[in-house]
């Protein structure tokens, strides 16, 4: 099986296509910023995107990929290779405890800024509800969330 | 080697855990009462022993090794670079940052010019390097400077030397020293190698700088794997991948105590990808090794649909039967009676007749589980009788201890790498699945990544006990407390004492502050572990009781703000590790007057304060809430005042506030795991609702920088959370809620 991640076509050889994306990431792949929650769909660690839409790669088999694009934590950067906009707010705000959530909250942020470039207070709520923070650093992902906003709106 | 087996870990979170020593010295005082045959086991009265910690200072370390100038453990400079240390686990409380800004700041290093990396594990070394207690931050401080200072102190020796003058003639700024009559500089990059030949002085005699001074500490720092973390890099116990690594599942029974009579283990062979599959018998010790069946699989999806395909005949006969509808129960008989008095100042029953009022309240709450949210996972490779681990654990040096037990080696025959933990909470302090993966990793021999389900973490957590309070107290004609009595029923596992962070001590707050104060303790048999959870003991006691002293104002018809600050009294130290009850009063005013206390807020809407002291640290919150009639809570706002002495990072530490305030409000809101046949009923986060984005409250932060000792930030925050919110949902409701979580009584989160 073949699949599109990070714009690359990688070969996932004779993997059982009911794999969950996250394990194929993880364990075939090596992708590891994509984590494991709770394999339920409930806590969105291993949130990536598939085209634009934030998924659930743990309740996502592997082979639903098909012909999308999927993009991880990893894929994120610029092509230079700078951090994204998202990514350096949640740096520059100091966002993490942990940090075991983050790659799956930024994915998050990331799908609902590319469909709603200016939200508001309720709807960056509403949106990354998907996405549990154990350590409760939710105040910070707010402020960081408007900053990237902000920093992409200046940039256009 | 200090070194700690499972055991004594709780004795170190309760010790380390400022004044709680006396819970130890107390925890015989009890009754102990079995639940299945409702009858009195033990009632004793002798003291039992406590636990002497050292807070050694690091041995010093010759001062170079080949090619760098290494002072001591903690800093290593040469041609490259200068790289800082961090000796104990990260597991979000933001140590990898903090313990090494402290040493940057004695060393006068700029914070850019720095890199740190993790430690290795060398207690002889480093002294203990474990993260529990909060107490990173308080153990290590002097610890640290000094480390920083003798370093500095060799690159000015050596610059004096270079440049024929006196060490008194130099500065340093900036990672270079600095001789200004002549205008010489030298980078400490060009001075490593002259500094690694001088001898190293001895920590006691640098000098250390004076607070005002600080260029680093106090300051906004931001996380040194922040972008690590971004760009998705292996910094998790869960990402670690070491070569010829297989993915290895354990399936223990649901009911712990259970071991295995048969499995289905040569159908399991065959499913696809499963490479070995097989039963251990465990080593009898319930931190360690317990029986269950081990798959070792191509990757973790073979793994964990092998483990669905189990089938598993077990001997439950010496298995869990915990029910927590019995122990309410048999808390609901107990209540009304009186247990072994752990303490007993004054005379309680006096104050209840000659009072003018009295009040009653039941107090329960459930036990919860640590949720963090990286499960348990442990890398493991044994190999010529050498075991190597990869190991998200909050106690390195027990994994190490334990590890080499269940696997047959000498502890020297153990190396552990420290990894990024995904959250601990005090689950990491306890190694079961770093023993399990190195079981089966010398069982299978090959390498192998154990990882648990969410479903495993939970039924074998060791979680926070839940238990009851019937409190009755009583105030005079002024309106003044005059009696106050706690009568706790609490959970014992060994069937001696209390499980860690269920025992009262004497010194819990108002205990020290109040004249007439009995605190009867019993305890229910439990089997089902229970341990250190975030704040252990605090993180309940400060519900009840700051929630009862605001029932005992209310009776009084006084304002709650006034009785805390009476209750509190002049200021003075109380014991060497308890409060100092002039920052308490401090703090508690601080927060009221930030948040407005007293003003008019309308119908349906209230505030509730509440203070206390834990971990070393001061903390007063207040909640501004709105009730509707059906129980909708809104949290508008949580202003927190604390007193943690100075301040390391401030955006750490301010961090640490916000998370603790949103951690306590999910906890009180809807955390509970009840057991029914031994079993846990809730196995995965959709039973268990952790707090979510649209819940989160603002949470405003004021820090009180005093000249006291610092402490740690990871826990204090924590226990003030639940009584400010109880007690402002009866300012806004006059419902007077009693059971944690509350969404047991009907309330939930708007
Ligand atoms: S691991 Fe996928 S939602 Fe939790
Ligand atoms: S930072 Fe720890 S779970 Fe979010």
């Amino acid at each position: 099986m073949n699949i599109k991640i990070n714009g690359e076509n990688r070969d996932l050889g004779a993997i059982d296509p009911q794999t969950p994306l996250l394990w194929a990431l993880r364990d075939e792949l090596g992708l590891v910023g994509t984590k494991f929650g709770c394999g339920i769909s409930q806590c969105g660690a291993c949130s990536v995107l598939v085209n634009n839409a934030s998924v659930k790669s743990c309740s996502f088999p592997v082979s639903s990929v098909g012909d999308a694009e999927v993009t991880t934590i990893e894929g994120l950067a610029e092509s230079n290779g700078d951090l994204n906009p998202v990514q350096q707010a949640w740096v520059d705000l100091d966002v993490a405890q942990c940090g075991y959530c983050q790659s799956g909250q930024v994915m998050a942020a990331e799908a609902l800024l590319r469909t709603n470039p200016n939200p508001t207070d309720d709807e960056i709520d509403q949106a990354m509800a998907t996405n549990i923070c154990r350590c409760g650093t939710y105040i910070r992902i707010r402020q960081a969330v408007k900053t990237a906003a902000s920093h992409l709106a200046a940039s256009e | 080697m200090t070194t700690l087996n499972y055991d004594d870990i709780a004795d170190v979170v309760d010790t380390v855990t400022a004044g709680r020593e006396d819970a130890i010295a107390t925890s015989s005082r009890i009754r102990i009462v079995k639940l299945d045959r409702r009858q009195f086991l033990k009632m004793t009265g002798a003291v039992g022993g406590g636990l002497m910690l050292s807070f050694s200072a690091p041995k010093a370390l010759s001062a170079s090794s080949s090619d760098a100038f290494q002072p001591n453990g903690y800093v290593k400079i040469n041609s490259a670079g200068i790289v800082l240390y961090a000796k104990n686990p990260e597991i979000g409380q933001g140590v990898k940052t903090s313990l090494p800004m402290i040493i940057a700041e004695e060393l006068d290093a700029a914070w850019e010019d720095v890199s740190v990396e993790q430690s290795r594990i060398d207690q002889a070394a480093y002294g203990m390097q474990f993260a529990g207690g909060s107490t990173a931050i308080p153990m290590n401080w002097d610890a640290l400077r000094r480390a920083g200072a003798t370093a500095r102190a060799m690159l000015v020796e050596a610059a004096a030397k270079r440049w024929n003058v006196s060490t008194d003639s130099l500065t340093t700024e900036r990672s270079h020293v600095i001789h200004a009559s002549s205008g010489k500089r030298a980078a400490y990059l060009d001075l490593a190698s002259e500094a690694a030949s001088l001898p190293v002085p001895s920590a006691d005699s640098v000098s250390l700088k004076d607070a005002k001074n600080f260029q680093i500490l106090g300051k906004r720092i931001t996380g040194v794997d922040n972008e690590g973390l971004m760009r998705g890099e292996p910094l998790f116990g869960i990402d670690q991948n070491v070569p010829g690594m297989k993915y290895a599942v354990y399936q223990k029974c649901d009911s712990i105590g259970g071991s295995v009579v048969s499995a289905n283990l040569d159908e399991i062979k065959t499913m696809n990808g499963v490479l070995d599959a097989f039963v251990l018998d465990g080593n009898g010790n319930a931190g360690e090794l317990l029986p269950g069946v081990a798959i070792v699989a191509d990757n973790t999806w073979s793994a964990i649909q092998a483990k669905r395909a189990l089938k598993i005949e077990w001997d439950e006969s010496d298995a869990s039967k915990d029910s927590w509808s019995n122990a309410m129960q048999e808390a609901e008989r107990l209540r009304h009676e009186s247990g072994p008095r752990v303490v007993d100042t004054g005379d309680v029953d006096k104050a209840f007749d000659d009072s003018t009022k009295q009040v009653s309240g039941f107090y329960r709450y459930a036990f919860a589980s640590h949720a963090q949210l990286e499960p348990e996972n442990c890398t493991a490779s044994f190999k010529d009788g050498q075991l190597e681990l990869w190991a998200p654990t909050q106690t390195p040096g027990a994994a190490i201890m334990s590890a080499a037990k269940v696997v047959g080696i000498q502890p020297n025959g153990v190396t552990l790498h420290q990894t990024r933990c995904g959250g601990g909470f005090g689950r990491r302090l306890y190694n079961d699945f770093t023993c399990e993966a190195a079981a089966i990793a010398k069982r299978a021999g090959m390498p192998v990544k154990l990882q648990w389900t969410r479903e495993d973490d939970m039924a074998y957590d060791l979680y926070r006990a839940g238990g009851f309070h019937q409190m009755h107290g009583s105030v005079d004609e002024g309106g003044k407390i005059t009696g106050w009595r706690d009568r706790f029923i609490t959970f014992t596992n060994d069937g001696n004492r209390p499980v860690s962070g269920g025992g009262i001590s004497p010194n819990v707050f108002p205990g020290g502050l109040l004249e007439n104060v009995r605190v009867e303790q019993t305890a229910l048999e439990w089997k089902n572990r229970c341990a250190a959870w975030r704040a252990p003991g605090s993180n309940v006691f400060a519900f009840v009781v700051g929630s009862f002293l605001h029932e005992l104002a209310h009776i009084a018809s006084r304002d709650h703000l006034d009785v805390l600050l009476e209750v509190l009294g002049e200021a003075r130290q109380l014991g060497p590790r308890g409060m100092h009850t002039g920052r308490a009063a401090n703090v508690v005013k601080l927060a009221a007057e930030k948040a407005g206390w007293g003003r008019e807020l309308g119908d349906g809407r209230g505030m509730g304060i509440a203070f206390y002291y834990s971990h070393a640290g001061h903390i007063a919150e207040v909640a501004d809430v709105s009730v509707t009639a059906d129980k909708k809570v809104d949290v508008h706002k949580v202003t927190v005042a604390a007193d943690v002495g100075p301040i390391v990072n401030l955006s750490g530490a301010e961090n640490q506030v916000q998370g603790s305030v949103i951690d306590g409000l999910s906890t009180m809101f809807n955390l509970a795991v009840s057991f029914e046949n031994g079993r846990v009923q809730q196995n995965n986060f959709d039973r268990y609702s952790l707090l979510r984005m649209p819940s989160a409250p603002e949470v405003e932060v004021h820090f009180v920088e005093s000249d006291y000792p610092p402490t740690g930030l990871g826990e204090p925050a924590f226990p003030p959370l639940a009584p400010a919110v109880y007690n402002a949902i009866f300012e806004a409701s006059g419902h007077r809620a009693r059971t944690m979580p509350i969404s047991e009584e009907g309330y939930s989160l708007a």
